[in-house]
């Protein structure tokens, strides 16, 4: 058995390459941890050649039949795409933005990965909670943040969703339960799990018998080898908690290959060694994203306990808007690029006469306005004056104290100007 | 709520008012200092603002605890039956006011090491597991960071955690969750989510504990913009600040100290919560401010019994909240005695000293007679040797000899 099978790094491009129709390599999580392992080893050990032989069948098998058994109905799939393309339009935007100086600092763009976005997040209530990194805008508006939100807090105007305060790396919104916008790798993981443990809290202690709220925590592949992962993988499923632990496995931290950095590179793996299932899905195709996430979502659910997904994407830009990118192999990138999430689910919405150019065609050029509109409305938003510096820095403000003229420092009316020196 | 209290033995009481008396200050003010340079005693007229209650949030004046607890603690045994009140040990003072939180409000839970089946490493917790479920007090993993983290994160969603920390020096091992997200989150995110966590623990310098359980992490995190900081030290006022701090909507890193859960008082039946901004009035005096927090409060007033029998007048203050500083507490004192001596635990480098000597000199300088003096525990790693680990820290003779030197 290949359990202890080291992993050569030319093995993994072939993982990679299974481009398979959705429906011809059907999820694998079968929600039982004992039956992924020995199936995903099973597969393995076909060769390569026989596994594609394999999806070739399959592929045109589909190709024969009348869609029966599609994975979407119309409205979803028109639901996803629209959210694919609100992502990489916003993100295309911020790009802009930023080389003319509308916004500044540190800004982390999601082009390419919006199949892991939009497959999880559209399957949510609001009252889910979504926990991401610094790699947050597209995370946030699949939630449901209006993209004017969104872009003003890019801005630093006011009218952002955390009032200009928090920045393209914090964005958070408790309308939409997004709980941030992390700026360091992993700090997110463990609010996730407290989000996940007041679910099971108000359903065990507080007897709100129907809140299956779920969490889902987005985090990449250099986060899956800090401490703060491992701890949480751990308490989650000690406790059952309803939380999905999504690793976007984009094989890079900046320049570090995930294969340097790691010495087991396969991050599914180590669901199982915490007593969670471990799943490991290719994250350019949003439908087989969406059914592994369905079912991760179900278990979570029913109080089956938490699910380590990995899904396997890539960033078509740099680490972040200051990262000339020159390490990547652009063979790589061409790969991946031939595997834009968006083109393969247009493929298949049209092939699958789920939709027809002209609407998706409308769809895009709705976006393209909601997204000027935002920028639009940033622009024209005011920024923040001098009187909010010293606002929201405590929840009550009398944690400023008490000043030498015995009231309440923020009484005092230079608080109210931010003038007061604290 | 009014809390007026007799106050055992020498100690003045005052009534819950709160105000100082106008007149006996000035006067006290024109008394010489005793038996040395009466030429040099400056009269400072009208400088003293009192109090108005009328425009300070929640009515400070009733919650300040103003009676002199000095004797009390001293002679913990002396505590009559017939008084009002029950005795206990600061550690089942903190339980009691956990408990009665707890009761009052489903969404206070506990998270911590050892807080659920074990009781607490201090017994603080003890017998709430059984009562309140395991879910409740929960029984964390050896995961500082993470469990931090979590208690934040459900303190987001609507649940009001208190953290524990075994030993405040494990906290080290949480200061990104404390720093980053207990510290942050609320300003990051425009307002949105609060933390009301309590963050707690034992901590200080101990009984031969080694370095690395000795820590005084009050330096550490007093930086951190967002969170508040108190210092219990005697019964009553652990019982009112653990109150206080659960039910404020701020985080709170509530600092024990290892070698105080023993102490014995008596404290009130009925409900009380202290507020967290203020100092609270130890034995007032005359000639000299002393501030101190937590465990040397009590080396204090064991200096101040020599210093009394001497003929000094020591007014001593123990701060209580260390973040923010109770300007007004400490400025009333500063402008009645003008000198002040700081003791305190923490080490001598950007401590708390340090943090409140910068304070006062800002805000009271004109009023100083003498430069301000601070007494700090050595910066050194505690010793596990008996006899260094008594040098580390500051004790009642320095403290005597720092009085003199003020007011020579």
């Amino acid at each position: 058995m290949g359990f202890a099978r080291v992993i050569h790094p030319h093995t993994l491009p072939l993982l990679a390459d299974t481009r398979a129709n959705p429906i011809a390599t059907p999820s694998l999580f079968l929600g039982s941890t004992r039956t992924l392992r020995h199936t995903l080893t099973h597969t393995r050990s076909i060769s390569s050649a026989q596994r594609r032989s394999v999806v070739a069948a399959k592929v045109s098998d589909v190709k024969l039949k009348p869609t029966t058994n599609l994975l979407v109905t119309k409205e979803e799939g028109l639901e996803v795409y629209e959210d694919m393309i609100l992502g990489r339009v916003f993100e295309d935007m911020c790009a802009q933005m930023y080389y003319r100086g509308k916004m500044f600092g540190f800004v982390h763009l999601y082009n390419g990965q919006e199949a892991v976005s939009s497959g999880f997040i559209k399957l949510l209530k609001k009252e889910d909670s979504v926990v991401s990194t610094y790699r947050d805008h597209v995370h946030a508006l699949s939630k449901g943040v209006p993209a004017r939100a969104v872009m003003s807090e890019l801005f630093g105007k006011t009218t952002g969703c955390c009032r200009g305060q928090g920045g393209s790396m914090h964005m958070f919104s408790a309308e939409h339960n997004v709980l941030g916008g992390f700026a360091f790798i992993g700090e997110g993981i463990p609010v996730a799990t407290g989000a996940a443990f007041t679910s099971k809290y108000k359903r065990e202690v507080l007897k709100e018998a129907d809140c299956d709220h779920v969490t889902l925590a987005f985090f990449g592949d250099g986060t899956a080898n800090n401490g703060q992962f491992f701890e949480c993988l751990n308490m989650a499923a000690l406790w059952k908690l309803p939380i999905i632990f999504v690793v976007e496995n984009n094989l890079w931290a900046i320049g570090m290959s995930h294969l340097r950095a790691t010495s087991d590179p396969e991050i599914w793996k180590k669901g199982p060694a915490f007593g969670m299932p471990g799943v490991h899905v290719d994250g350019m195709d949003v439908l087989k994203v969406r059914e592994v996430a369905k079912e991760a979502i179900g278990r979570a659910r029913r109080g089956e306990g938490p699910t380590l997904v990995e899904c396997e994407t890539y960033r078509f830009r740099g680490h972040s808007l200051a990262d000339p990118d020159e390490l990547r192999d652009p063979d790589e990138k061409a790969r991946y690029a031939a595997r834009d999430p968006i083109t393969q689910f247009k493929k298949y919405l049209i092939e699958n006469k789920l939709a027809s150019e002209a609407e998706l065609k409308a769809i895009e050029k709705k976006i393209d306005e909601v997204v000027e509109d935002s920028v639009e409305f940033a622009d024209e938003s005011p920024a923040p004056s001098r009187s909010q510096l010293l606002e929201n820095v405590f929840a009550d403000p009398r944690g400023f104290g008490i000043g030498p003229d015995g009231r309440y420092r923020c009484e005092d009316p230079k608080f109210t100007e931010g003038t007061a020196q604290v | 709520m009014a809390s007026i209290f007799q106050g055992f033995g020498a100690a003045t009481s005052l009534s819950s008012s709160a105000s100082f008396d106008t007149k006996k200050l000035q006067f006290s003010s024109l008394r010489s200092l005793s038996g040395k340079r009466a030429s040099c005693v400056v009269v400072r007229s009208g400088g003293v603002k009192m109090d108005s209650d009328s425009n300070r949030i929640g009515g400070r004046g009733d919650q300040l605890v103003t009676n002199a607890v000095a004797t009390k603690v001293d002679n913990p045994a002396a505590s009559t039956a017939s008084k009002p009140g029950h005795e206990l040990l600061l550690f089942e003072a903190l339980r009691e006011g956990l408990e009665e939180e707890m009761e009052r409000d489903a969404r206070v839970c506990v998270m911590g090491e050892d807080v659920g089946h074990y009781g607490g490493s201090y017994k603080v917790t003890k017998g709430l597991a059984p009562k309140y479920g395991d879910l409740r007090v929960l029984d964390t993993p050896i995961a500082e960071n993470s469990f931090t983290g979590m208690g934040i994160g459900a303190a987001m969603m609507g649940l009001r955690p208190i953290i524990e920390g075994m030993n405040m020096g494990f906290l080290l091992l949480a200061f990104n969750q404390i720093s980053n997200n207990c510290g942050m989150l609320h300003y990051t995110s425009g307002g949105q989510f609060k933390i009301p966590v309590v963050i707690r623990g034992p901590g200080g310098v101990g009984r031969q504990l080694g370095a690395e359980h000795s820590q005084r992490l009050e330096s550490y995190f007093q930086s951190i913009p967002g969170i508040q900081m108190v210092a219990c030290s005697t019964p009553y006022n652990a019982k009112g600040l653990m109150k206080a701090a659960i039910r404020s909507d701020n985080p709170v890193i509530l600092f024990e100290h290892v070698l105080l859960y023993n102490l014995k008082e008596r404290i009130p039946d009925e409900e009380y919560v202290l507020n967290l901004e203020e100092a609270e009035m130890v034995r007032p005096g005359e000639h000299v401010t002393i501030l101190t927090y937590s465990r040397m409060r009590y080396h204090v007033m064991q200096a101040a019994k020599t210093l009394v029998n001497k003929g000094y007048d020591p007014e001593v203050i123990d701060i209580r909240s260390l973040k923010p500083f109770d300007l007004y507490t400490i400025g009333n004192s500063i402008k009645k005695t003008h000198r002040v001596l700081i003791v305190e635990e923490c080490m001598r480098t950007g401590g708390i000293g340090a943090s409140l000597t910068a304070a006062i000199t800002e805000n009271f300088h004109d009023y100083l007679d003498a430069p301000i003096m601070c007494l700090s525990s050595q910066d050194v790693p505690t010793p596990y040797a008996g006899t260094l680990e008594e040098w580390t820290v500051v004790q009642p003779p320095q403290i005597v000899a720092a009085v003199e030197q003020l007011c020579r």
